[in-house]
Protein backbone atom coordinates (compact mmCIF):
# COMPACT_ATOMS: atom_id res chain seq x y z
CA UNK A 1 0.00 0.00 0.00
CA UNK A 2 1.56 3.36 -1.06
CA UNK A 3 0.68 6.56 0.42
CA UNK A 4 -1.67 7.10 -2.46
CA UNK A 5 -3.68 4.40 -1.29
CA UNK A 6 -3.61 5.12 2.48
CA UNK A 7 -4.84 8.82 1.51
CA UNK A 8 -7.46 7.60 -0.77
CA UNK A 9 -8.44 4.57 1.92
CA UNK A 10 -8.86 7.56 4.91
CA UNK A 11 -11.38 9.82 2.66
CA UNK A 12 -13.57 6.84 2.97
CA UNK A 13 -13.14 4.46 5.74
CA UNK A 14 -11.37 5.21 9.26
CA UNK A 15 -9.09 1.74 9.83
CA UNK A 16 -5.61 0.96 9.36
CA UNK A 17 -4.07 -2.06 8.67
CA UNK A 18 -3.04 -2.70 11.97
CA UNK A 19 -6.43 -3.20 13.26
CA UNK A 20 -7.34 -6.07 14.56
CA UNK A 21 -10.78 -5.93 12.68
CA UNK A 22 -11.98 -7.76 9.33
CA UNK A 23 -10.68 -5.94 6.19
CA UNK A 24 -10.91 -6.27 2.10
CA UNK A 25 -9.45 -3.35 0.26
CA UNK A 26 -9.83 -3.52 -3.69
CA UNK A 27 -8.13 -1.16 -5.73
CA UNK A 28 -8.09 -0.93 -9.37
CA UNK A 29 -10.37 -3.45 -9.66
CA UNK A 30 -8.49 -6.52 -7.57
CA UNK A 31 -7.77 -7.26 -4.12
CA UNK A 32 -5.24 -5.39 -2.37
CA UNK A 33 -5.12 -6.73 1.09
CA UNK A 34 -7.44 -8.72 3.69
CA UNK A 35 -7.98 -9.73 7.00
CA UNK A 36 -10.31 -11.92 8.54
CA UNK A 37 -11.14 -12.84 12.26
CA UNK A 38 -12.72 -15.95 13.80
CA UNK A 39 -16.63 -14.23 13.29
CA UNK A 40 -15.70 -12.85 9.89
CA UNK A 41 -14.93 -14.67 7.24
CA UNK A 42 -14.16 -12.87 3.71
CA UNK A 43 -14.44 -15.43 0.48
CA UNK A 44 -13.38 -14.60 -3.37
CA UNK A 45 -15.94 -15.62 -5.55
CA UNK A 46 -14.68 -18.23 -7.59
CA UNK A 47 -15.42 -15.98 -11.07
CA UNK A 48 -13.48 -13.51 -9.73
CA UNK A 49 -16.53 -11.21 -9.48
CA UNK A 50 -16.31 -9.91 -5.84
CA UNK A 51 -16.66 -11.55 -2.07
CA UNK A 52 -18.99 -13.11 0.13
CA UNK A 53 -18.52 -11.91 3.51
CA UNK A 54 -20.13 -14.26 6.33
CA UNK A 55 -20.53 -13.31 9.76
CA UNK A 56 -21.39 -15.76 12.21
CA UNK A 57 -24.10 -16.57 14.42
CA UNK A 58 -24.22 -14.54 17.88
CA UNK A 59 -21.56 -12.61 16.97
CA UNK A 60 -20.97 -9.96 19.23
CA UNK A 61 -20.06 -6.17 17.43
CA UNK A 62 -17.78 -7.21 14.72
CA UNK A 63 -16.02 -4.84 12.85
CA UNK A 64 -15.24 -4.86 8.99
CA UNK A 65 -14.06 -2.55 6.76
CA UNK A 66 -14.21 -2.75 2.77
CA UNK A 67 -13.10 0.14 0.61
CA UNK A 68 -12.33 0.41 -2.76
CA UNK A 69 -9.91 2.52 -4.49
CA UNK A 70 -9.88 3.70 -7.79
CA UNK A 71 -6.59 5.60 -8.78
CA UNK A 72 -6.66 4.57 -12.37
CA UNK A 73 -8.05 6.14 -15.72
CA UNK A 74 -10.22 4.47 -17.35
CA UNK A 75 -10.90 1.51 -14.86
CA UNK A 76 -14.39 0.64 -14.75
CA UNK A 77 -14.80 -1.51 -11.65
CA UNK A 78 -18.31 -3.85 -11.12
CA UNK A 79 -17.82 -6.21 -7.98
CA UNK A 80 -20.52 -7.91 -6.22
CA UNK A 81 -20.46 -7.77 -2.41
CA UNK A 82 -22.79 -10.43 -0.46
CA UNK A 83 -22.90 -10.16 3.41
CA UNK A 84 -24.47 -12.82 4.91
CA UNK A 85 -24.91 -11.90 8.56
CA UNK A 86 -25.83 -15.00 10.99
CA UNK A 87 -28.88 -14.96 13.61
CA UNK A 88 -28.40 -12.61 16.38
CA UNK A 89 -25.29 -11.35 15.11
CA UNK A 90 -24.26 -7.79 15.72
CA UNK A 91 -22.02 -6.28 12.86
CA UNK A 92 -20.71 -2.41 12.26
CA UNK A 93 -19.76 -2.53 8.06
CA UNK A 94 -17.63 0.04 6.93
CA UNK A 95 -17.87 0.51 2.77
CA UNK A 96 -16.80 3.38 0.47
CA UNK A 97 -15.08 3.74 -3.15
CA UNK A 98 -12.49 6.51 -3.53
CA UNK A 99 -12.03 7.68 -6.87
CA UNK A 100 -9.00 9.78 -7.83
CA UNK A 101 -8.99 10.28 -11.65
CA UNK A 102 -5.69 12.03 -12.85
CA UNK A 103 -6.26 11.65 -16.47
CA UNK A 104 -8.96 11.74 -18.54
CA UNK A 105 -10.02 8.41 -19.44
CA UNK A 106 -13.40 8.06 -17.03
CA UNK A 107 -13.50 6.29 -13.87
CA UNK A 108 -16.46 4.07 -12.37
CA UNK A 109 -17.40 1.77 -9.64
CA UNK A 110 -20.57 0.07 -9.31
CA UNK A 111 -20.56 -1.89 -6.16
CA UNK A 112 -23.59 -4.38 -5.79
CA UNK A 113 -24.25 -4.97 -2.31
CA UNK A 114 -26.57 -7.47 -1.27
CA UNK A 115 -27.28 -8.20 2.33
CA UNK A 116 -28.86 -11.12 3.90
CA UNK A 117 -29.67 -10.21 7.61
CA UNK A 118 -31.02 -13.60 9.53
CA UNK A 119 -33.12 -13.57 12.13
CA UNK A 120 -32.50 -11.12 14.96
CA UNK A 121 -29.28 -9.95 13.30
CA UNK A 122 -28.38 -5.87 13.95
CA UNK A 123 -26.14 -4.37 11.36
CA UNK A 124 -24.68 -0.74 11.16
CA UNK A 125 -23.51 -0.38 7.46
CA UNK A 126 -21.68 2.60 6.67
CA UNK A 127 -20.78 4.23 3.01
CA UNK A 128 -18.56 7.27 1.96
CA UNK A 129 -18.46 8.04 -1.85
CA UNK A 130 -15.68 10.34 -2.59
CA UNK A 131 -13.84 11.41 -6.09
CA UNK A 132 -11.07 13.61 -6.95
CA UNK A 133 -8.79 14.47 -9.33
CA UNK A 134 -7.51 16.48 -12.12
CA UNK A 135 -8.51 14.86 -14.84
CA UNK A 136 -11.16 15.62 -16.93
CA UNK A 137 -12.13 12.15 -16.77
CA UNK A 138 -15.67 11.61 -15.75
CA UNK A 139 -15.84 9.81 -12.13
CA UNK A 140 -18.99 7.59 -12.03
CA UNK A 141 -20.45 5.80 -9.07
CA UNK A 142 -23.73 3.14 -9.81
CA UNK A 143 -24.07 1.55 -6.25
CA UNK A 144 -27.03 -1.01 -6.24
CA UNK A 145 -27.46 -2.19 -2.87
CA UNK A 146 -30.34 -5.44 -2.25
CA UNK A 147 -31.62 -5.77 1.09
CA UNK A 148 -33.08 -9.03 2.80
CA UNK A 149 -33.91 -8.27 6.22
CA UNK A 150 -35.04 -11.86 8.22
CA UNK A 151 -37.89 -11.73 11.29
CA UNK A 152 -36.67 -9.48 13.83
CA UNK A 153 -32.89 -8.27 12.12
CA UNK A 154 -32.63 -4.49 11.92
CA UNK A 155 -29.90 -2.81 9.76
CA UNK A 156 -29.28 0.97 9.75
CA UNK A 157 -27.22 2.11 6.35
CA UNK A 158 -25.78 5.78 6.53
CA UNK A 159 -24.39 6.76 2.95
CA UNK A 160 -22.59 10.13 2.50
CA UNK A 161 -21.73 11.56 -1.03
CA UNK A 162 -20.65 14.98 -0.77
CA UNK A 163 -19.77 16.37 -3.81
CA UNK A 164 -16.67 14.89 -6.06
CA UNK A 165 -18.53 12.74 -8.20
CA UNK A 166 -19.82 13.32 -11.50
CA UNK A 167 -22.61 11.07 -11.49
CA UNK A 168 -24.40 8.49 -9.46
CA UNK A 169 -27.29 6.51 -9.82
CA UNK A 170 -28.37 4.98 -6.10
CA UNK A 171 -30.59 2.38 -6.62
CA UNK A 172 -31.84 0.98 -3.47
CA UNK A 173 -33.92 -2.65 -3.27
CA UNK A 174 -35.23 -3.99 0.40
CA UNK A 175 -37.26 -6.59 1.20
CA UNK A 176 -38.09 -6.66 5.00
CA UNK A 177 -39.94 -9.55 7.20
CA UNK A 178 -41.89 -9.61 10.54
CA UNK A 179 -40.63 -7.59 12.94
CA UNK A 180 -37.57 -6.15 10.79
CA UNK A 181 -36.43 -2.55 11.16
CA UNK A 182 -34.61 -0.60 8.41
CA UNK A 183 -33.70 3.03 8.50
CA UNK A 184 -31.49 4.82 6.08
CA UNK A 185 -29.94 7.81 5.77
CA UNK A 186 -28.64 9.53 2.85
CA UNK A 187 -26.51 12.86 2.33
CA UNK A 188 -26.01 14.21 -0.56
CA UNK A 189 -24.20 17.31 -2.22
CA UNK A 190 -23.66 17.81 -5.73
CA UNK A 191 -22.06 20.82 -7.36
CA UNK A 192 -20.66 22.29 -10.99
CA UNK A 193 -22.75 19.57 -13.67
CA UNK A 194 -22.90 16.54 -11.32
CA UNK A 195 -25.58 14.44 -11.63
CA UNK A 196 -27.00 12.74 -8.64
CA UNK A 197 -30.00 9.85 -8.34
CA UNK A 198 -31.23 7.84 -5.63
CA UNK A 199 -33.92 5.49 -6.12
CA UNK A 200 -35.52 3.11 -3.15
CA UNK A 201 -38.17 0.46 -3.82
CA UNK A 202 -38.66 -1.11 -0.17
CA UNK A 203 -41.32 -3.93 0.63
CA UNK A 204 -42.95 -3.94 3.93
CA UNK A 205 -43.82 -7.96 3.75
CA UNK A 206 -44.00 -8.73 7.35
CA UNK A 207 -46.17 -7.85 10.32
CA UNK A 208 -44.88 -4.87 12.45
CA UNK A 209 -42.12 -4.26 10.22
CA UNK A 210 -40.66 -0.49 9.68
CA UNK A 211 -39.15 1.51 7.74
CA UNK A 212 -37.73 5.30 7.89
CA UNK A 213 -35.61 6.87 5.31
CA UNK A 214 -34.46 10.47 5.78
CA UNK A 215 -32.86 12.07 2.73
CA UNK A 216 -30.98 15.47 3.13
CA UNK A 217 -29.13 17.15 0.26
CA UNK A 218 -27.93 20.30 -0.94
CA UNK A 219 -27.52 20.55 -4.90
CA UNK A 220 -25.15 23.68 -5.38
CA UNK A 221 -24.56 25.55 -8.93
CA UNK A 222 -25.84 23.39 -12.11
CA UNK A 223 -25.98 19.86 -10.65
CA UNK A 224 -28.53 17.90 -10.75
CA UNK A 225 -30.60 15.10 -8.19
CA UNK A 226 -33.47 13.59 -8.58
CA UNK A 227 -34.73 11.51 -5.51
CA UNK A 228 -37.30 8.16 -6.02
CA UNK A 229 -38.92 6.29 -3.35
CA UNK A 230 -41.49 3.65 -3.14
CA UNK A 231 -42.61 2.04 0.27
CA UNK A 232 -44.87 -1.00 -0.32
CA UNK A 233 -46.92 -1.14 3.08
CA UNK A 234 -48.17 -4.81 2.27
CA UNK A 235 -48.91 -5.82 5.74
CA UNK A 236 -49.39 -4.20 8.91
CA UNK A 237 -46.27 -1.86 8.80
CA UNK A 238 -44.99 1.82 9.31
CA UNK A 239 -43.18 3.19 6.48
CA UNK A 240 -41.70 6.92 6.95
CA UNK A 241 -39.50 8.87 4.31
CA UNK A 242 -38.12 12.27 4.72
CA UNK A 243 -36.49 14.27 1.79
CA UNK A 244 -35.24 17.52 2.13
CA UNK A 245 -33.41 19.66 -0.23
CA UNK A 246 -31.71 22.54 0.05
CA UNK A 247 -30.99 24.13 -3.43
CA UNK A 248 -28.48 27.34 -4.43
CA UNK A 249 -27.33 29.05 -7.27
CA UNK A 250 -29.06 26.81 -10.68
CA UNK A 251 -29.47 23.64 -8.23
CA UNK A 252 -32.47 21.44 -9.66
CA UNK A 253 -33.60 18.85 -7.43
CA UNK A 254 -36.66 16.88 -8.50
CA UNK A 255 -38.10 14.78 -5.71
CA UNK A 256 -40.77 11.54 -6.51
CA UNK A 257 -42.16 10.23 -3.54
CA UNK A 258 -44.81 7.10 -4.07
CA UNK A 259 -45.82 5.16 -0.78
CA UNK A 260 -48.09 2.59 -1.18
CA UNK A 261 -50.65 0.73 1.09
CA UNK A 262 -51.31 -2.75 -0.08
CA UNK A 263 -52.77 -3.40 3.30
CA UNK A 264 -55.57 -1.41 5.18
CA UNK A 265 -53.33 -1.45 8.81
CA UNK A 266 -50.27 -0.44 6.38
CA UNK A 267 -49.48 3.41 7.83
CA UNK A 268 -46.98 5.28 5.24
CA UNK A 269 -46.25 8.65 5.26
CA UNK A 270 -43.94 10.78 2.97
CA UNK A 271 -42.40 14.17 3.72
CA UNK A 272 -40.73 15.93 0.89
CA UNK A 273 -39.15 19.38 1.03
CA UNK A 274 -37.61 21.53 -1.40
CA UNK A 275 -36.01 25.20 -1.06
CA UNK A 276 -33.35 27.58 -0.99
CA UNK A 277 -31.95 28.41 2.62
CA UNK A 278 -34.45 29.84 4.98
CA UNK A 279 -34.01 33.07 4.92
CA UNK A 280 -34.56 34.10 8.53
CA UNK A 281 -31.55 31.29 9.27
CA UNK A 282 -29.11 33.31 7.52
CA UNK A 283 -30.44 36.53 9.16
CA UNK A 284 -30.24 34.96 12.54
CA UNK A 285 -26.62 34.00 12.17
CA UNK A 286 -25.48 37.28 10.31
CA UNK A 287 -27.11 38.80 13.16
CA UNK A 288 -24.33 37.14 15.12
CA UNK A 289 -21.91 38.59 13.18
CA UNK A 290 -21.32 36.06 10.30
CA UNK A 291 -20.93 37.36 6.88
CA UNK A 292 -23.49 35.79 4.16
CA UNK A 293 -21.30 33.65 3.02
CA UNK A 294 -20.14 32.15 6.40
CA UNK A 295 -23.55 32.20 7.45
CA UNK A 296 -24.48 30.06 3.88
CA UNK A 297 -21.76 27.31 5.09
CA UNK A 298 -22.68 27.38 8.64
CA UNK A 299 -26.27 26.34 7.52
CA UNK A 300 -24.90 23.64 4.75
CA UNK A 301 -22.59 21.75 7.45
CA UNK A 302 -25.15 21.46 10.09
CA UNK A 303 -27.53 20.13 7.58
CA UNK A 304 -25.30 17.57 5.36
CA UNK A 305 -23.74 16.69 8.99
CA UNK B 1 -25.28 56.05 21.75
CA UNK B 2 -28.63 55.65 19.81
CA UNK B 3 -30.10 57.87 17.80
CA UNK B 4 -33.58 57.45 15.14
CA UNK B 5 -33.80 60.50 13.05
CA UNK B 6 -37.29 60.64 10.96
CA UNK B 7 -37.37 56.96 10.25
CA UNK B 8 -39.83 56.08 8.20
CA UNK B 9 -40.91 52.33 6.86
CA UNK B 10 -44.46 51.73 4.75
CA UNK B 11 -45.14 48.58 3.25
CA UNK B 12 -48.66 47.68 1.59
CA UNK B 13 -49.38 51.43 1.50
CA UNK B 14 -49.66 51.23 5.44
CA UNK B 15 -47.13 53.02 7.43
CA UNK B 16 -45.76 50.69 9.83
CA UNK B 17 -43.40 53.31 11.26
CA UNK B 18 -43.86 56.92 10.49
CA UNK B 19 -41.55 59.40 11.59
CA UNK B 20 -39.78 57.54 14.55
CA UNK B 21 -37.57 60.10 16.00
CA UNK B 22 -35.66 58.75 19.07
CA UNK B 23 -32.33 59.50 21.36
CA UNK B 24 -31.12 56.48 23.54
CA UNK B 25 -28.89 56.96 25.63
CA UNK B 26 -25.57 54.57 26.81
CA UNK B 27 -26.65 52.59 29.77
CA UNK B 28 -29.93 53.40 29.38
CA UNK B 29 -32.48 50.40 30.31
CA UNK B 30 -35.54 50.89 27.97
CA UNK B 31 -38.35 48.85 27.72
CA UNK B 32 -40.89 49.15 24.46
CA UNK B 33 -44.54 48.51 24.51
CA UNK B 34 -47.24 49.24 22.61
CA UNK B 35 -50.42 47.15 21.30
CA UNK B 36 -49.75 44.16 18.83
CA UNK B 37 -49.11 45.47 15.12
CA UNK B 38 -47.98 49.19 16.43
CA UNK B 39 -44.81 48.40 14.74
CA UNK B 40 -42.75 47.53 17.94
CA UNK B 41 -41.00 44.39 16.17
CA UNK B 42 -40.42 46.26 13.12
CA UNK B 43 -38.45 49.05 14.66
CA UNK B 44 -36.19 46.33 16.27
CA UNK B 45 -35.57 44.95 12.92
CA UNK B 46 -34.91 48.09 11.80
CA UNK B 47 -32.39 48.81 14.13
CA UNK B 48 -30.66 45.81 12.88
CA UNK B 49 -30.53 45.92 9.55
CA UNK B 50 -33.11 43.44 8.95
CA UNK B 51 -35.30 45.72 7.54
CA UNK B 52 -34.29 49.20 5.99
CA UNK B 53 -36.39 52.55 6.16
CA UNK B 54 -37.76 54.54 3.56
CA UNK B 55 -36.26 56.99 5.13
CA UNK B 56 -35.06 58.68 7.36
CA UNK B 57 -30.81 57.85 9.53
CA UNK B 58 -30.31 55.62 12.08
CA UNK B 59 -26.87 56.57 14.59
CA UNK B 60 -25.15 54.25 16.48
CA UNK B 61 -22.50 55.86 18.83
CA UNK B 62 -22.16 58.51 15.93
CA UNK B 63 -21.35 56.27 13.09
CA UNK B 64 -24.52 56.07 10.15
CA UNK B 65 -25.17 52.24 10.10
CA UNK B 66 -28.42 53.36 7.97
CA UNK B 67 -27.00 51.52 5.27
CA UNK B 68 -24.78 48.93 6.71
CA UNK B 69 -25.70 45.58 7.00
CA UNK B 70 -26.93 43.03 9.72
CA UNK B 71 -23.27 41.45 9.91
CA UNK B 72 -21.67 44.85 10.22
CA UNK B 73 -24.39 46.28 12.70
CA UNK B 74 -23.51 42.98 14.84
CA UNK B 75 -19.62 44.00 14.53
CA UNK B 76 -20.18 47.04 15.80
CA UNK B 77 -22.10 46.08 18.97
CA UNK B 78 -25.75 45.47 18.03
CA UNK B 79 -27.29 42.10 18.91
CA UNK B 80 -31.25 41.24 19.02
CA UNK B 81 -33.24 38.59 20.14
CA UNK B 82 -36.03 37.48 18.04
CA UNK B 83 -39.36 37.56 18.91
CA UNK B 84 -39.69 33.86 17.19
CA UNK B 85 -36.18 32.14 17.72
CA UNK B 86 -34.94 30.51 14.20
CA UNK B 87 -35.22 26.83 14.02
CA UNK B 88 -32.33 25.14 12.47
CA UNK B 89 -31.84 21.02 11.01
CA UNK B 90 -28.61 20.14 12.05
CA UNK B 91 -27.32 22.93 13.90
CA UNK B 92 -27.12 22.07 17.89
CA UNK B 93 -27.41 24.01 21.01
CA UNK B 94 -23.30 23.80 21.45
CA UNK B 95 -23.13 25.22 17.66
CA UNK B 96 -25.41 28.36 17.87
CA UNK B 97 -23.92 29.66 21.12
CA UNK B 98 -20.01 29.01 19.90
CA UNK B 99 -21.54 30.85 16.74
CA UNK B 100 -22.80 33.42 19.30
CA UNK B 101 -19.93 34.03 21.73
CA UNK B 102 -17.27 36.36 20.57
CA UNK B 103 -14.40 34.12 20.97
CA UNK B 104 -15.76 30.78 19.10
CA UNK B 105 -13.86 28.95 21.83
CA UNK B 106 -16.76 28.45 24.05
CA UNK B 107 -16.36 25.24 25.75
CA UNK B 108 -18.80 22.91 27.11
CA UNK B 109 -18.41 24.14 30.63
CA UNK B 110 -18.90 27.81 29.40
CA UNK B 111 -22.17 26.75 27.50
CA UNK B 112 -23.06 25.23 29.90
CA UNK B 113 -23.21 27.87 32.53
CA UNK B 114 -25.20 30.40 30.06
CA UNK B 115 -27.44 27.66 29.79
CA UNK B 116 -28.00 27.45 33.30
CA UNK B 117 -28.24 31.10 33.73
CA UNK B 118 -31.14 30.99 31.57
CA UNK B 119 -32.88 28.04 33.22
CA UNK B 120 -31.75 25.42 31.29
CA UNK B 121 -30.46 22.93 32.97
CA UNK B 122 -28.76 19.21 31.71
CA UNK B 123 -25.55 18.48 29.58
CA UNK B 124 -27.68 16.07 27.28
CA UNK B 125 -29.05 19.85 25.81
CA UNK B 126 -25.85 20.73 24.25
CA UNK B 127 -25.88 18.62 21.79
CA UNK B 128 -29.74 18.52 20.95
CA UNK B 129 -30.91 20.37 17.39
CA UNK B 130 -32.08 23.98 17.34
CA UNK B 131 -35.26 22.46 16.35
CA UNK B 132 -39.04 21.61 16.91
CA UNK B 133 -38.23 19.23 19.32
CA UNK B 134 -37.55 21.60 21.67
CA UNK B 135 -40.43 23.54 23.47
CA UNK B 136 -41.11 27.24 22.58
CA UNK B 137 -39.78 28.26 26.00
CA UNK B 138 -36.63 26.90 25.77
CA UNK B 139 -35.97 28.10 22.13
CA UNK B 140 -37.07 31.18 23.72
CA UNK B 141 -34.20 30.83 26.85
CA UNK B 142 -31.72 29.55 24.15
CA UNK B 143 -32.23 32.69 21.97
CA UNK B 144 -31.74 34.92 24.88
CA UNK B 145 -28.66 33.26 26.10
CA UNK B 146 -27.15 33.94 22.00
CA UNK B 147 -27.54 37.48 22.56
CA UNK B 148 -26.02 37.28 26.49
CA UNK B 149 -22.84 35.40 25.16
CA UNK B 150 -22.21 38.45 22.44
CA UNK B 151 -21.62 40.78 25.71
CA UNK B 152 -23.15 43.86 23.04
CA UNK B 153 -22.54 46.98 23.74
CA UNK B 154 -26.71 47.36 22.45
CA UNK B 155 -28.86 44.49 23.23
CA UNK B 156 -32.72 44.00 22.10
CA UNK B 157 -34.84 41.69 23.48
CA UNK B 158 -38.43 41.43 21.45
CA UNK B 159 -40.43 39.77 24.19
CA UNK B 160 -37.94 37.87 26.08
CA UNK B 161 -41.23 36.75 28.31
CA UNK B 162 -43.15 35.36 26.22
CA UNK B 163 -43.56 31.61 26.29
CA UNK B 164 -41.42 31.78 29.62
CA UNK B 165 -43.29 29.83 32.58
CA UNK B 166 -44.12 32.39 35.50
CA UNK B 167 -41.56 30.41 38.15
CA UNK B 168 -38.65 30.94 35.38
CA UNK B 169 -40.09 34.92 34.94
CA UNK B 170 -38.14 35.75 38.25
CA UNK B 171 -34.96 34.53 36.92
CA UNK B 172 -35.77 36.24 33.57
CA UNK B 173 -35.87 39.41 35.34
CA UNK B 174 -32.48 38.83 37.31
CA UNK B 175 -31.15 38.54 34.09
CA UNK B 176 -32.36 41.68 33.01
CA UNK B 177 -31.13 42.80 36.26
CA UNK B 178 -27.76 41.78 36.08
CA UNK B 179 -27.28 43.10 32.38
CA UNK B 180 -28.56 46.29 33.89
CA UNK B 181 -26.08 46.80 36.51
CA UNK B 182 -23.06 44.89 35.47
CA UNK B 183 -22.50 45.72 31.85
CA UNK B 184 -21.63 49.08 29.97
CA UNK B 185 -24.74 48.01 28.09
CA UNK B 186 -27.83 49.59 26.51
CA UNK B 187 -31.22 47.84 26.85
CA UNK B 188 -33.90 47.73 24.82
CA UNK B 189 -37.19 45.22 25.55
CA UNK B 190 -39.95 45.17 24.21
CA UNK B 191 -42.60 44.08 26.58
CA UNK B 192 -45.85 43.71 27.23
CA UNK B 193 -45.45 42.81 31.06
CA UNK B 194 -45.85 45.16 33.65
CA UNK B 195 -42.87 43.81 35.84
CA UNK B 196 -40.13 44.29 33.03
CA UNK B 197 -42.23 47.51 32.59
CA UNK B 198 -41.28 48.32 35.91
CA UNK B 199 -37.44 47.81 36.14
CA UNK B 200 -36.50 49.89 33.44
CA UNK B 201 -35.35 53.13 33.66
CA UNK B 202 -37.26 54.97 30.70
CA UNK B 203 -40.59 53.62 28.40
CA UNK B 204 -41.53 54.37 24.98
CA UNK B 205 -44.46 53.65 23.81
CA UNK B 206 -45.27 52.93 20.29
CA UNK B 207 -48.95 53.13 18.55
CA UNK B 208 -49.81 53.08 15.01
CA UNK B 209 -45.61 53.48 13.97
CA UNK B 210 -45.75 56.38 16.11
CA UNK B 211 -43.51 57.12 19.11
CA UNK B 212 -46.26 58.19 21.94
CA UNK B 213 -44.58 58.44 24.57
CA UNK B 214 -40.63 58.44 25.36
CA UNK B 215 -39.57 59.23 28.87
CA UNK B 216 -39.80 58.42 32.90
CA UNK B 217 -40.95 55.17 33.83
CA UNK B 218 -44.56 56.72 35.25
CA UNK B 219 -47.03 54.04 35.60
CA UNK B 220 -47.60 53.45 31.97
CA UNK B 221 -49.96 51.01 32.14
CA UNK B 222 -52.64 53.08 33.51
CA UNK B 223 -51.51 55.86 31.27
CA UNK B 224 -51.96 53.59 28.72
CA UNK B 225 -55.54 52.99 29.20
CA UNK B 226 -56.72 55.90 30.40
CA UNK B 227 -56.99 56.52 26.32
CA UNK B 228 -58.84 53.43 26.27
CA UNK B 229 -62.35 53.70 25.21
CA UNK B 230 -63.13 50.93 28.15
CA UNK B 231 -61.58 53.31 30.56
CA UNK B 232 -58.92 50.71 31.81
CA UNK B 233 -61.80 47.87 32.05
CA UNK B 234 -60.16 45.84 29.40
CA UNK B 235 -57.45 44.71 31.60
CA UNK B 236 -54.67 46.49 30.04
CA UNK B 237 -55.19 43.86 26.71
CA UNK B 238 -57.01 45.82 24.32
CA UNK B 239 -55.17 48.64 24.74
N1 LIG C 1 -42.59 43.43 5.64
C1 LIG C 1 -43.86 43.74 5.96
N2 LIG C 1 -44.81 43.80 4.98
C2 LIG C 1 -46.10 44.09 5.28
N3 LIG C 1 -46.54 44.35 6.51
C3 LIG C 1 -45.66 44.30 7.53
C4 LIG C 1 -44.29 43.98 7.30
N4 LIG C 1 -43.63 44.01 8.49
C5 LIG C 1 -44.57 44.32 9.41
N5 LIG C 1 -45.78 44.50 8.84
C6 LIG C 1 -47.02 44.92 9.54
O1 LIG C 1 -46.68 46.01 10.32
C7 LIG C 1 -47.35 46.02 11.54
C8 LIG C 1 -46.36 46.10 12.69
O2 LIG C 1 -45.73 44.84 12.85
P1 LIG C 1 -44.76 44.54 14.06
O3 LIG C 1 -44.35 43.13 13.96
O4 LIG C 1 -43.69 45.56 14.08
O5 LIG C 1 -45.74 44.75 15.30
P2 LIG C 1 -45.46 44.59 16.86
O6 LIG C 1 -45.70 45.90 17.46
O7 LIG C 1 -44.16 43.96 17.08
O8 LIG C 1 -46.64 43.61 17.28
P3 LIG C 1 -46.68 42.42 18.38
O9 LIG C 1 -46.93 43.04 19.71
O10 LIG C 1 -47.86 41.62 17.95
O11 LIG C 1 -45.41 41.65 18.28
C9 LIG C 1 -48.22 44.79 11.52
O12 LIG C 1 -49.52 45.17 11.12
C10 LIG C 1 -47.57 43.90 10.50
O13 LIG C 1 -48.50 43.05 9.91
MG1 LIG D 1 -43.55 42.08 17.75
Amino acid sequence: MNVVDQELIAKVSPFNTSDSNAYNVRKDGKLLIRNITEDVSIISKEDGSGIDIYIKDNTKNALVFIPVIITKSGINDKVYNDFHIGKNAKATIMAGCAIRNNKNLDASHNGIHRFYLDEGAKVKYVEKHYADGHGQGHKTLDPITELYLGRNSSLEIDTVQISGVDSSNRITTGKLEDGATLSISEKIMTEKKQFAMTDFNIDLDGIDSSCHVVSRSVAKDDSKQVFKSNINGNNKCYGHVECDAIIQDNGHVHAIPEINAENINANLVHEATIGKIAGEQLIKLMSLGLSLEEAEAQIINGFLK
Amino acid sequence: MLELINVCFTRNNKKILDNINLKIDTNSFIAITGPNGSGKSTLAKIIMGIELPDSGKILFNNIDITNLSIAERAKLGISFAFQQPVKFKGITIYDILKLASSNQKLTKLEAYQILKEVGICGEEYLNRELNNSLSGGELKRIEIATVLLRNSKLNIFDEPEAGIDLWSFNNLINIFKNIHNNLASTTLIITHQERILNIADKIILIKNGKVDYFGENINIVDSICSNCPTKGGCNHECC
